[in-house]
């Protein structure tokens, strides 16, 4: 059963410690809310996750074994600040990107981008779109790859309030099929069904 | 990590850790100079005065016993640097990324007064201050990839990650080091081939060499004294925070 | 999805977003043609001067050019997102860069052969030296595209990195430099140039084998 455990997790920036002996313990169907003040470390634990940056110490595990890379990156899903898709394709063609690099998901192109409400935007290019539908253009990729784990770095920012109702409920769906979630978020999340642990780290 | 047999492990392990590592290189330091001031003298003395003047090249010649040690020393360095870099980006052990980054200034000070002895050398015998010669050129090329080096790990805030830069540029280097050195040789074989490395038969005089094998010597030791000094300063800049640091400032204070 | 399959798709998205950006592919080679032309208003018109020294120039242009274009790179990914995107792909990354590298350089390094005959009559390099400048930049500049990732990778999260990555990659061309420009010299004064084509083959395949692996790891160092 899918589990990923951080023990005794410390992160230290620029002389600043941000968290020390962290540690947490999520499995399928959870959803992990990081909370804190801006520069309590949050984004920084999320990247560390992605084994983006070490941590100072501690380990991570995925499975109760230390963090594989090609066997733990074929199960997550990351999206950060930045939303990763390029401005000069159109949605079709970055999705067909992130799909080529990842693995075949639950979803095709056509269901996920209906799913996001952007069905029909197929052959637009990226730079046409608002900052909410690029975002959530960016959380179309979680749903066309395979994958347990999603880390999600603010992923309400620049939605509306359909937007985030509609994350919310994609959030629910993907912990309802034995998915887990690492998160930050500035919004209080309205979730029903679901476990969810919270850490602040500030 | 876990590949390592044991006790290779626990040798690491021990020197890698900082106070240790700070404590011992405190006691092994009076040896070391001791031993570099001694070579060094014996060296010059032999060097300077009691080997005989070249009959070709006179006294000019003797500029060799700061010239050929340093130009050795800047590529020893280097592949030091690399090697201590590669052991830092494989065991993640901080001393050895310092260590590595610790080396580069004075690697590079070692080309560059092989560069300059070089030209000084160079001027009573060819006429000019600078040949574009195989040699000179390698060590020119060598001192730019130390300025990258050094550039490269200022460039970068974050000195963790910087360190793991030069690690990856050190690596890069020394692997295109021997290209680098065989197209310039290629490019160029104007230079007298190498004279001290021929083994069946030495074309140096043995008390031209006794001198100049103490200097190398001497070179060494000089390189081990900076190299440890700086990185015990890098290394209490890095644990500044660390309770080691602390207890043994406040406990010199007292 | 198969490596085969993300390593074409991801050439294949270069590719067109450098269709898409044009000046991408224009600007190294304006560059390149620009540097050349200066050559002759800076030393004066004399054919056998600028005969004599027109491989040295033409490399020395193509190196410049080279790595003039190599910010955009990884720059745009690593400013959008791509790149950690790139990164967290459970296909090895290695392949992936190699991918991206070979884009690059269909892009930025395959037009300098075809201007090259061009410039070669602007400097009145005899016709039967041709073949052999064609055949070194094409062995050749492939390299410096693979070398000059190692430099970008290395720089591309410094906000100011144009200057150290001179720095980093001038010094490791200097064996393309050496043996393509002396190929070219040689075959102007007819002598067999084999050796030096041998060598920049090789150079060629090894840096194929070996340049991916500091590229991903610098990039993981650089995302950080």
């Amino acid at each position: 059963m899918p589990m990923l455990e951080g023990i005794g997790l410390s992160c230290i920036r620029d002389d600043r410690l941000l968290f020390e002996e962290l540690t947490f313990k999520l499995v399928s169907g959870q959803i992990l809310l990081l909370e804190g003040k801006n520069g309590s470390g949050k984004t920084s634990l999320l990247r560390i996750l992605c084994g983006f940056r070490e941590p100072d110490a501690g380990e991570i595990r995925w499975c109760g074994d230390a963090v594989n890379d090609s066997q733990f990156l074929a199960q997550m899903a990351y999206v950060g600040h930045l939303d990763g898709v390029k401005r000069e394709l159109t949605v079709l063609e970055n999705l067909k990107i992130a799909l080529a690099l990842g693995n075949t998901g639950h979803y095709s192109i056509d269901e996920a981008l209906s799913k996001v409400h952007l069905a029909g935007y197929d052959d637009v290019l990226v730079q046409a779109l608002s900052a909410g539908q690029k975002r959530r253009l960016s959380l179309a990729r979680l749903l066309i790859t395979s994958n347990v784990l999603w880390i999600l770095d603010e992923p309400f920012t620049s939605l509306d309030k359909q937007g985030i109702a509609l994350i919310e409920a994609l959030m629910t769906e993907h912990c309802a099929n034995g998915g887990m979630i690492v998160l930050t978020s500035h919004h209080e999340i309205e979730l029903h069904d679901v476990d969810v642990q919270r850490i602040n780290l500030s | 990590m876990f590949l390592i047999p044991d006790p290779v492990g626990r040798f690491f392990h021990r020197m890698a850790s900082p106070p240790h590592f700070y404590a011992f290189t405190e006691r092994l330091m009076p040896w070391l100079v001791s031993l570099f001031v001694l070579l060094t003298v014996a060296g010059l003395y032999g060097g300077l005065y009691l080997a005989p003047a070249d009959y070709q090249q006179g006294d000019s010649y003797r500029i060799i016993y700061i010239h050929v040690p340093s130009a050795w020393m800047s590529l020893f360095i280097y592949v030091v640097m690399a090697i201590a870099g590669a052991i830092g980006l494989v065991w993640r052990i901080k001393l050895a990324e310092i260590v590595a980054i610790s080396s580069a200034p004075v690697g590079a000070s070692f080309t560059f007064i092989a560069l300059v002895t070089g030209s000084l050398w160079g001027k009573p015998m060819w006429g000019t201050w600078w040949v574009w010669d195989a040699r000179l050129t390698s060590e020119l090329i060598l001192l730019f990839l130390y300025l990258g080096v050094i550039g490269l790990y200022g460039a970068i805030d974050d000195k963790r990650t910087a360190s793991r830069a030069v690690a990856i540029l050190a690596l890069v280097g020394v692997v295109n080091i021997p290209v680098i050195h065989y197209s310039v040789e290629w490019w160029n074989t104007l230079h007298q081939g190498p004279t001290v490395t021929k083994m069946d038969k030495p074309s140096i005089h043995v008390s031209m060499l006794i001198p100049l094998l103490l200097m190398a010597l001497s070179f060494k030791f000089y390189y081990l004294i900076a190299l440890l000094q700086r990185t015990r300063t890098e290394l209490l800049l890095r644990e500044r925070n660390a309770q080691w640091v602390k207890t043994m400032i406040l406990g010199s204070k007292q | 999805m198969s490596l085969s399959h993300a390593f074409f798709a991801i050439i294949r998205r270069d590719l067109v977003l450098a269709l898409r950006r044009r000046s991408e592919i224009a600007n190294p080679l304006l560059f390149f043609v620009l540097v050349i032309t200066l050559f002759p208003l800076g030393i004066g018109a004399q054919p056998h001067l600028l005969q004599a020294i027109a491989p040295g120039i033409i490399w020395v242009s193509a190196l410049l050019a080279a790595m003039l274009s190599l910010d955009s790179l990884f720059r745009s990914d690593f400013d959008d997102g791509s790149l950690e995107q790139i990164l967290l792909s459970p296909q090895p990354t290695t392949v992936l860069v190699l991918g991206k590298i070979i884009a690059h350089w269909l892009v930025t390094g395959l037009p300098l052969l075809i201007v090259a005959p061009l410039l070669a009559v602007f400097l009145g390099m005899p016709s039967h030296s041709l073949g052999i400048l064609l055949l070194t930049l094409l062995l050749g500049t492939p390299v410096l595209s693979l070398i000059g990732a190692i430099g970008v990778a290395l720089t591309v999260g410094l906000r100011r990195g144009g200057m150290i990555l001179s720095l980093l990659v001038l010094p490791l061309y200097v064996p393309v430099l050496i043996f393509a420009g002396n190929a070219v010299q040689m075959a102007s004064a007819g002598l067999p140039v084999d050796a030096q084509i041998n060598i920049l083959t090789s150079i060629l395949f090894m840096s194929l084998v070996l340049v991916p692996l500091p590229v991903a790891a610098a990039l993981k160092m650089s995302i950080n």
